[in-house]
């Protein structure tokens, strides 16, 4: 299983990538809605794409209020 | 008529396939302007059946299929209107928009939904009066009329209750939460995931499929497997006016129409 820093790691990279922004801008403590300037939709479909990658689901409300990678990484490792 | 071209949609018919495309931004929400455009093609159908063996339905927006009703209509229409008023406005669009369902669900035609991104209340309920389910793996399913106070009001229960079982629909409808291709086809309700952005070529491809068999044949098996379920749908709607008239409605899509969150989709 990946430790709470390689997944946090791969989060960054993930949003980095789909989101077509330099991975070293990005911060664990970032805002992630105000950093990749995405709506709700659009974290949606990060939320389906980091699912994807990780093999698991993660149902949205337990994002509802989360707007960091820290966090959204420490929801995920919940589920590995 | 073999083409249209609508404000929200449009449709075409080439070598016996009707594709209905559309095309409303932001992300195809189904308002009075959407309803009107889908009576003119269920209109139109039963002449487009007679040259035709199978009908797609798909998005061309990059935001996805469809976000389902479009509350913000909703909201301006129902404004400051006596609340009956507001109910009888809204049984009427239900009735029309049933009709269109109802007419989509039981067309002899094979029916395709190619979807993506988006799928979510009203465009979940579109989706699921297609016969077959190909969703990217970019789509993202959900119904979260819970939220507002209500429940899926175009047909969505009953036929994700002929579709699927029990169990998943409870989660799906008392939880509000969204889930991706991947679960929609584990559970039954896509019968194929594809890459992104694949999902209308392979639509095609099994449009082509299809069209290789009897026509009536075709349409008998679907008549047979596919009932189409009238009572429910009927007290849908009921549910649907009885809880319209409380007060956490008003609340709740006053709560999304106004939101400055940034989270609003999220349920």
């Amino acid at each position: 299983m990946p430790t709470e820093q390689q997944t946090l790691d791969e989060v960054l990279k993930l949003a980095a990538t789909q989101f077509k922004i330099p991975r070293e801008s990005l911060t664990p403590d970032d805002d992630f809605f105000k950093k990749l300037g995405i709506d709700s939709l659009q974290a949606l479909s990060l939320l389906t794409r980091l699912e994807q990658h990780f093999n698991i689901e993660l149902p949205d409300y337990e994002m509802q209020g989360v707007s960091d990678f820290r966090t959204l990484a420490e929801r995920i490792q919940s589920r590995l | 008529m073999k083409q249209f071209h609508g404000q929200t949609l449009s449709w075409t018919l080439a070598d016996g396939v009707v594709e209905l495309a559309l095309h409303r931004k932001p992300c195809n929400e189904i308002g009075s302007q959407t309803l009107e455009e889908l009576e003119q093609f269920t209109g139109t159908l039963p002449e487009l059946e007679q040259y035709a063996h199978a009908l797609i339905v798909h998005s061309e927006l990059g935001c996805g299929f469809c976000a389902g009703a479009d509350l913000r209509e909703l909201y301006r229409r129902s404004e400051g209107m006596p609340k009956d008023q507001a109910t009888t406005g809204v049984k009427d669009f239900l009735e029309r928009i049933h009709l269109v369902m109802n007419t989509l669900d039981a067309s002899p035609l094979t029916t395709i939904g190619a979807v993506h991104g988006i799928v979510f209340g009203g465009g979940l309920e579109l989706a699921l009066v297609c016969d077959l389910l190909i969703a990217d793996k970019t789509a993202r399913f959900c119904f979260p009329e819970l939220r507002l106070g209500l429940i899926p009001g175009f047909g969505g229960i009953p036929r994700l209750k002929r579709d699927l079982g029990n169990a998943v629909v409870r989660d799906l409808l008392l939880t509000g939460r969204s889930f991706n291709a991947a679960k929609a086809q584990q559970i039954g309700l896509a019968s194929q995931v594809v890459a992104e952005g694949e999902a209308l070529r392979i639509a095609r491809l099994t449009a082509a499929q299809v069209g290789k068999f009897d026509r009536n044949t075709s349409a008998a098996a679907k008549k047979f497997l596919k009932p189409i379920p009238y009572d429910e749908l009927r007290r849908e709607i009921e549910i649907f006016c009885e809880l319209f008239t409380q007060p956490a409605v008003d609340a709740g899509l006053r709560k999304f129409v106004e939101s400055t969150d940034a989270q609003p989709y999220l349920p």
